[in-house]
């Protein structure tokens, strides 16, 4: 096949994979929250629910695509394609094995958390499109909350990197190989585990997840940037939202969680296997962010932001000096 | 000096579309480019009376400076009904239907104030046992709303977890309610005389096996929310109200006594049976959200602990007094209030000596505590406003009536 054909079919593949976990989160997320809220989620469309989600994309679908009068038109209409184009694009290094991801790319890491950096423009433009107030004050939350949250994510991978000595996710992945003492697997979340919680706390701000939920905290802005958004248009938005869960839990599976691999068994596993292990793992990380989802209260915009300023960046500056130190000293 | 800004805003809405004139610091008048280059402008939004977390349809108006409130107003009337004038036509034996609609939350509450009211002005001798039934689903009654604020509360704070955990709990009392009373929220049980049938049989295990799992449910509650380092920050220290300021605005119940203040009906006028009764009153120090919050959490352990030694202690007899089907009585004046879950929850009756009242007023605690919110507000984030009004625990038919 030649590149462009390649392309677009790992394109296709990518925007497949996307859709399908959207429809599987949304799902998931009812479920599971449900469960952790003592009730049932659905049961009614289907067999416990099964189909409700699709039912409900149905429904987005055939929902009248409607512009309220006061907003920026083109802005208003761009912005969620601007949410979910970089969530999209986000995809495109995550390794699912040794040989399949949709393109290699040696700095994936960095490409990765690149593209999610780009996903709260696309919530500011949606919010100062709107032209409503509840809208505005949800999208600069949302902007000031990443201008404070990428950095500690970008430096809670640096320990990472740093051992693995690659911004390969693949090779990062294969530093992982092996055991210690015979039995405990060498996943990064062991001897990286301070960077681990770093990433934790600064992934979750960076999906706007409870507790970090700033940008849509419903008891307060209602829906946040979204406000103003109806039918196929939000869905775009709900749909990068459930993608970026997806995404960095993935980065969560090959940064600390040794991606594809299962210790304690040989490493020449057929693909279907690393494939179905790294899912696995990724779906396990995305039921822990439910967890939180459902257990914890929000937190205040100025606590979210000076947690983020005075506690997490110099954590995280310290933490890449104390990696490198033993690095150096521990070859 | 707030109502000023806010009717300042009110009328910049009205005079020019959606936002106040800017304020411009005369420090800036040098900057190039103008005045207009760095000038803000506040920003007036309204807070409900379609959002999430204002409990209804509470309307505030806040102005804004960024996320900080500048000022702030409740607007009230949204479910205004009419339930005082409408009582001016109907028999003294009709209103309790009404009455019922207006604290929706807690019924017996509202219904024993009002047949307090009457009784006095009737002068009919209630039985004791309808006053131990009526106290003890009271009590009950008292835990049922607590759970309902608490949820709402945790929902405030951005938890969805407890207020599906305590729909557990206030099922069980709703079964309750159903059994003894036949409703599960307009009850109409409590009525002039004593309550309307006898306390059944088959509640008695039914609240039993309620008390028996109650405390342990308590423990799960302050598991959830009073220990998470999340939930703290977000509650202590934020809406402080000082004693003077609680007096001052009128508050009663929970408000009142987490700015320090013992106050509570059923110690310092006792009715009912709450004279042979041991119980307590938890106390706040400083009157912020925090300590509106343990007071609560704390009366429903001694709610619960009430109702046990009412039903312990419920004595025989009649359920209810001799009252004539049409009750006329004498011209003259009264006033009697209970202890609701919110407040002092009075009812004032003028009556002119005919079948109807010539004038029934409810006196609503939650109106005067959240007549508080334009002198709490200015100053605190957003955020902060909805816990505080969270922490006040409305409930809007009682307000607007």
């Amino acid at each position: 096949m030649s590149p462009g054909v390649l392309a677009l079919v790992s394109a296709l593949a990518a925007l497949g994979l996307m859709l399908a976990n959207g429809v599987v989160l949304i799902y998931m997320l009812r479920k599971v929250l449900a469960h952790f809220h003592l009730r049932l989620g659905p049961m009614r469309v289907g067999w416990h629910g099964l189909l409700q989600t699709p039912a409900d994309v149905l429904k987005l679908l055939t929902k009248e695509d409607f512009d309220p009068s006061a907003t920026d038109l083109w802005l208003f209409r761009l912005a969620p394609f601007m949410v979910f184009v970089p969530s999209f694009m986000a995809y495109l290094a995550i390794p699912f094995s040794d040989s399949l991801s949709f393109t290699p790319l040696d700095t994936g890491v960095l490409y990765t958390l690149a593209a999610l950096a780009l996903v709260p423009v696309g919530i500011l433009a949606a919010g100062w499109a709107s032209n409503s107030k509840w809208s505005l004050i949800g999208g600069m939350r949302a902007a000031a909350q990443q201008i404070a949250y990428e950095v500690p994510l970008l430096l809670s991978v640096i320990g990472v990197v740093m051992i693995a000595g690659s911004l390969d996710m693949s090779e990062i992945v294969k530093a992982q190989q092996g055991t210690w003492l015979g039995f405990i697997p060498r996943w990064f979340v062991i001897p990286q585990f301070g960077g681990f919680l770093l990433f934790l706390i600064a992934a979750l701000a960076e999906l706007n997840q409870t507790p970090f939920d700033m940008s849509v905290a419903e008891s307060e802005l209602v829906e946040g940037f979204a406000n103003e958004y109806s039918g196929m248009k939000f869905a775009f938005f709900f749909l990068a939202e459930f993608s970026n869960s997806f995404v960095v839990s993935a980065l969560a599976v090959t940064c600390f969680f040794g991606g594809w691999l299962l210790p304690w068994v040989p490493i020449d596993l057929p693909v279907w296997v690393d494939v179905a292990v790294f899912l696995t793992k990724t779906y396990l990380c995305i039921f822990v962010l439910m967890w939180i989802r459902g257990t914890l209260p929000r937190i205040r915009i100025d606590q979210l932001l000076s947690l983020g300023w005075k506690g997490l960046i110099p954590a995280g500056l310290a933490w890449v000096l104390l990696t490198g130190v033993v690095v150096k000293l521990v070859p | 000096m707030t109502a000023d800004q806010v009717k300042r805003a009110a009328d910049a809405i009205a005079a020019e579309g959606t936002l106040v004139a800017p304020k411009v610091p005369t420090g800036l008048r040098r900057v190039p480019g103008g005045v207009d280059a760095l000038a803000t402008e506040h920003l007036v939004v309204n807070m409900g009376p379609q959002h999430p977390s204002t409990h209804g349809v509470l309307h505030i108006l806040l102005e804004l400076d960024g996320e900080e409130i500048i000022a702030a107003e409740a607007s009230l009337g949204y479910l205004h009904r009419g339930i005082e004038k409408l009582a001016e036509h109907r028999r003294y034996h009709q209103i309790g239907t009404l009455l019922d609609r207006a604290d929706y939350v807690s019924g017996f509450h509202t219904e024993w104030a009002y047949s307090m009211a009457v009784e006095r002005l009737a002068e009919i001798e209630v039985p004791a046992r309808a006053e131990w039934i009526r106290a003890l689903m009271s009590e009950l009654n008292r835990i049922a709303s607590h759970l309902l604020w608490l949820g709402t509360f945790g929902m405030d704070t951005g938890a969805m977890g407890p207020f599906l955990y305590i729909m557990r709990d206030r099922e069980a009392l709703l079964d309750i309610f159903e059994t003894v009373s036949g409703a599960r929220m307009m009850f109409n049980y409590v009525r002039p005389g004593g309550v309307v049938m006898d306390f059944p049989l088959q509640a008695e295990p039914l609240i039993r096996a309620f008390l028996d799992t109650w405390d342990g449910y308590l423990d799960e509650y302050h598991d959830l929310l009073t220990g998470n380092e999340i939930f703290r920050p977000r509650v202590k220290g934020i809406g402080v109200i000082p004693r003077s300021t609680a007096v001052a605005f009128g508050m009663t119940g929970a408000c009142l006594r987490g700015s320090g203040l013992p106050w509570d009906l059923r110690k310092t006028r006792p009715y009912g049976p709450y004279a042979e009764l041991d119980f307590e009153v938890p106390l706040g120090t400083t009157g912020d959200n925090w300590d509106r919050y343990m007071v609560r959490m704390e009366e429903m352990r001694w709610a619960a602990r009430l109702a046990r030694q009412l039903l312990d202690g419920l004595p025989e007899g009649d359920f209810t007094a001799k009252v004539p089907k049409v009750l006329r009585p004498p011209a003259g004046e009264v006033y009697a209030a209970v202890e609701s879950p919110r407040g002092e929850l009075g009812v004032h009756i003028l009556s002119d000596g005919s079948d109807v009242p010539y004038r029934l007023r409810l006196r609503s605690p939650a109106l005067f505590n959240l007549s508080v919110v334009d002198e709490v507000l200015p100053g605190s984030l957003i955020a902060d406003a909805v816990v505080t009004v969270g922490s006040l625990d409305i409930v809007l038919g009682e307000i607007d009536r």
